[in-house]
């Protein structure tokens, strides 16, 4: 069939569009396409070699967590231990990047995070071991629960940000996700939120490379995480997720412009997961010893040692205290996971309402009778506490 | 649906100690095979073969477009998953917790539920969605949530959940072949559990909608399904002693549900007790004890009653089992339906 032409047909021309303009100028905004160092590179000689000494000895008591926390899943001691075994740097520096005014919202990996920013390391892991969801008070110490859904807590930390700066304070969120969290429909709103709102938020990517066994290609077709920032209209910033110096420095950067006023920045850090995905993972199914071991060479621990070793800034004692404090810290976790912790079921009931209904004071009350027809028969009498 | 019959001799003589997780593997290889349109997606599905290793395999014989690694989104994998339908697909959607799936909410009740209302019988949608649910598991926060009644409420849903090795197999094959959407409720507790099973000849099992009567009696009824099943058949074992002989009916399909079965076998008894580990204030048992009321009214010698967990989230893995109901819990209810005794 032949198409006829309609009468006029040629001599139409479509109307330009009315003139338009980007809102913004991406150009700033786009992350530079090298991950940002600092270690080995010029820029190490500007750094404050004190912060360098924090970091380095944060980053051995960090390792050594880990690896004690995964020690204790072992022993029955922890349910469940999500390993961040090779990513302390981004752990570290996103602690101490805060001040103390400032909130982090951590996602179910960053256990460390929180430690690192002072919090008790057995109140970090109630979560972990089973007894309490969420074992401290996060307005006391201003880290958000340990948040197990993906990207959920990302609009938390912008609203908190908002509700901070509406009230005239200066106060900053740092949001960490992972590389598989960024697909959830909540990272994108919480970043469209942040951006318009100019919300004083950090963002922290660790991109580990897998969600569980998904490599990051399955997850993302964009040239880097950090490129999803320009969309929404923030600074994206690519950086060495091992180079702890480097984490903290494009860290603080991002904190300093939220503070004043500068709005959103998103920041990924390429990291890798050392471990499994957590204690009950087999990660042999999706990945090789190879690609491990390849990064094992650029272990965040040994990348500050080395700096600091090689421009005279740490000698064998330094490496010494610092590992000492670390088994310190280790020694006192193991101690003090080893005892059981003591529970009482009736706290099932107490913290569901401000003021129980009566449907739950009913049910406490079969549960009371249940323990004590259960304390009778094991002739024990510590009103139903215990594991 | 369990296509060759075979008989009871031949299923005895092949069959072998499968599990429940495997039975689930099993029934989505088949359906696969047997249906080009199958489809499976969801977060780590393919390589890993899910979490619990449900999908294993599949990638690997029926190729990565057929069972895919998704991004993580579950509101994204369920609406991708409406429109390969729309196209003619029948996807089956793997959520890897329950807790996990409620950013899928908007696309299950929005769209996943209606489209076959909305477009006036047009376009109905053969999506299967594959939740593991329930406690019992030593599961940390927002990996226990008994989902059922949100599912229950929306209508559109079909919502199943087996309890055995066998239902497994066959509820998940009747679920992939509906033209309706299917919630498919996998209780993770009993992934593990064990029974004699043949992939070769499996038992042909009721249909979606059809409730089974797992134990025979006469003094009462236990109304239960998914993991709650083998808590009242421990339960009823253990009422034996105690001079009560209690029927227990497994419901198999919560929507679209089974008045005849329920009703017949709580004349019968003339005593019903409904047991779940949803919560049960607003639970799937309220609606089904006033189901059970406006049918067995003159037939009911007591109230029906309920054994729920407790009206509250799903408590750390510490504290489940004060939280679950077991056997004590069951058979405290069993005691109260002496109930014209007392009052
Ligand atoms: C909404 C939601 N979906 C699924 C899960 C199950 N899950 C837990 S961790 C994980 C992978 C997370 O990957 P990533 O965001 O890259 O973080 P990483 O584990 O690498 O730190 C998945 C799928 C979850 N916790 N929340």
């Amino acid at each position: 069939m032949t198409v006829q032409e309609l009468p006029g047909a040629a001599a139409y021309r479509p109307t330009p569009p009315p003139a338009w303009k980007p809102l913004t100028d991406p150009a700033p905004l786009l992350p530079d396409p090298e991950p940002y160092r600092v270690l080995g590179t010029d820029a190490a000689a500007d750094a404050d070699p004190e912060l360098l000494l924090r970091l380095y000895a944060e980053l051995v008591r960090g390792r050594r967590y880990n690896t004690q926390a995964t020690a204790l899943t072992k022993q029955g001691r922890l349910a469940v231990y999500p390993s961040s075994t090779g990513q302390e740097a981004c752990e570290i520096a996103a602690a101490l990047v805060l001040e103390e005014r400032d909130w982090l919202f951590p996602s179910y990996r960053d256990t460390l995070a929180a430690v690192a920013r002072g919090l008790d390391p057995v109140e970090a892991l109630t979560l972990l071991r089973g007894d309490r969801h969420t074992g401290y008070d996060p307005r006391e110490h201003r880290i958000a629960p340990l948040c197990t859904p993906l990207a959920t807590q990302l609009p938390h930390a912008v609203g908190l940000a908002h509700a901070a700066r509406l009230k005239g304070d200066d106060v900053v969120a740092l949001a960490m996700v992972g590389d598989g969290g960024t697909s959830e429909g909540d990272f994108h709103e919480a970043l469209n939120f942040a951006a318009v709102w100019k919300a004083p938020v950090v963002f922290l990517v660790q991109n580990n490379g897998f969600a569980i066994s998904v490599p990051l290609a399955k997850q993302t077709a964009a040239p880097s995480l950090a490129h999803k920032a320009v969309g929404y209209g923030m600074p994206g910033r690519l950086v060495d997720g091992n180079d702890a110096a480097a984490v903290h420095q494009v860290l603080s950067e991002a904190v300093e412009r939220a503070r004043s006023g500068g709005g959103p920045t998103l920041v990924e850090a390429i990291t890798y997961r050392m471990d499994a995905h957590t204690n009950a993972d087999d990660a042999t199914r999706y990945r090789g010893d190879s690609e491990v071991e390849a990064w094992r060479a650029h272990d965040p621990v040994q990348l500050m040692e080395r700096e600091l070793t090689g421009r005279g800034l740490l000698g064998a004692d330094g490496i010494e205290e610092a590992r000492t404090a670390a088994e310190r810290m280790a020694a006192g976790l193991r101690e003090r996971m080893n005892a059981d912790p003591v529970l009482d079921p009736m706290d099932l009931f107490t913290h569901v309402y401000a003021e129980q209904t009566t449907q739950l004071r009913e049910q406490a009350a079969r549960l009371r009778v249940e323990l004590d027809a259960e304390n009778e028969q094991h002739g024990t009498d510590d009103g139903g506490a215990g594991r | 649906m369990t296509t060759a019959a075979a008989t009871a001799g031949e299923r005895t003589a092949k069959a072998k100690p499968a599990t429940m997780a495997q039975a689930l593997g099993r029934a989505l290889r088949d359906s696969m095979a047997q249906d080009p349109s199958v489809h499976v997606l969801g977060e780590d599905v393919g390589t890993l073969g899910g979490v619990f290793r449900i999908t294993d395999g599949l990638a690997k014989e029926f190729g990565e477009d057929r069972c895919t690694d998704t991004p993580l989104a579950e509101a994204g994998i369920l609406g991708a998953a409406v429109g390969m339908a729309m196209y003619g697909l029948r996807p089956v959607v793997e959520m890897q917790f329950d807790a996990f799936a409620y950013p899928a909410f908007e696309q299950l009740i929005s769209h996943v539920a209606k489209m076959r209302n909305r477009t006036a019988g047009a376009m109905p949608l053969p999506i299967t969605v594959r939740v593991p649910y329930g406690g019992g598991i030593g599961g940390v926060e927002h990996h226990s949530d008994s989902s059922e009644a949100y599912y229950m409420a929306t209508p559109g849903l079909h919502v199943v959940t087996p309890a055995t090795v066998d239902d497994a197999y066959g509820l998940l094959r009747a679920s992939i072949a509906s033209d309706d959407p299917v919630v498919f409720l996998e209780p993770k507790r009993l992934y593990w559990s064990k029974a004699a099973w043949s992939p070769h000849a499996p038992a042909p099992v009721e249909p979606i909608g059809r409730a089974v009567v797992r134990r025979p009696g006469r003094s009462a009824t236990l109304i239960t399904y998914g993991p709650s099943l083998p808590v009242c058949m421990e339960a009823a074992q253990a009422a034996v002693e105690e001079g009560w002989d209690l029927e227990v009916v497994d419901l198999r399909s919560l929507v679209p549900f089974d008045d005849e079965t329920v009703a017949a076998s709580v004349r019968r008894t003339g005593r019903a007790v409904v047991v779940h580990e949803s919560t049960g204030f607003g639970g799937p048992g309220g609606e089904i004890a006033a189901r059970i009321t406006e049918r067995c009214f003159h037939h009911l010698e007591a109230p029906v009653l309920r054994v729920a967990g407790f009206d509250i989230p799903y408590p750390p893995p510490m504290q489940e089992r004060h939280h679950l109901p077991g056997v004590d819990r069951v058979l405290d209810a069993v005691a109260r339906l002496q109930w014209e005794a007392e009052h």
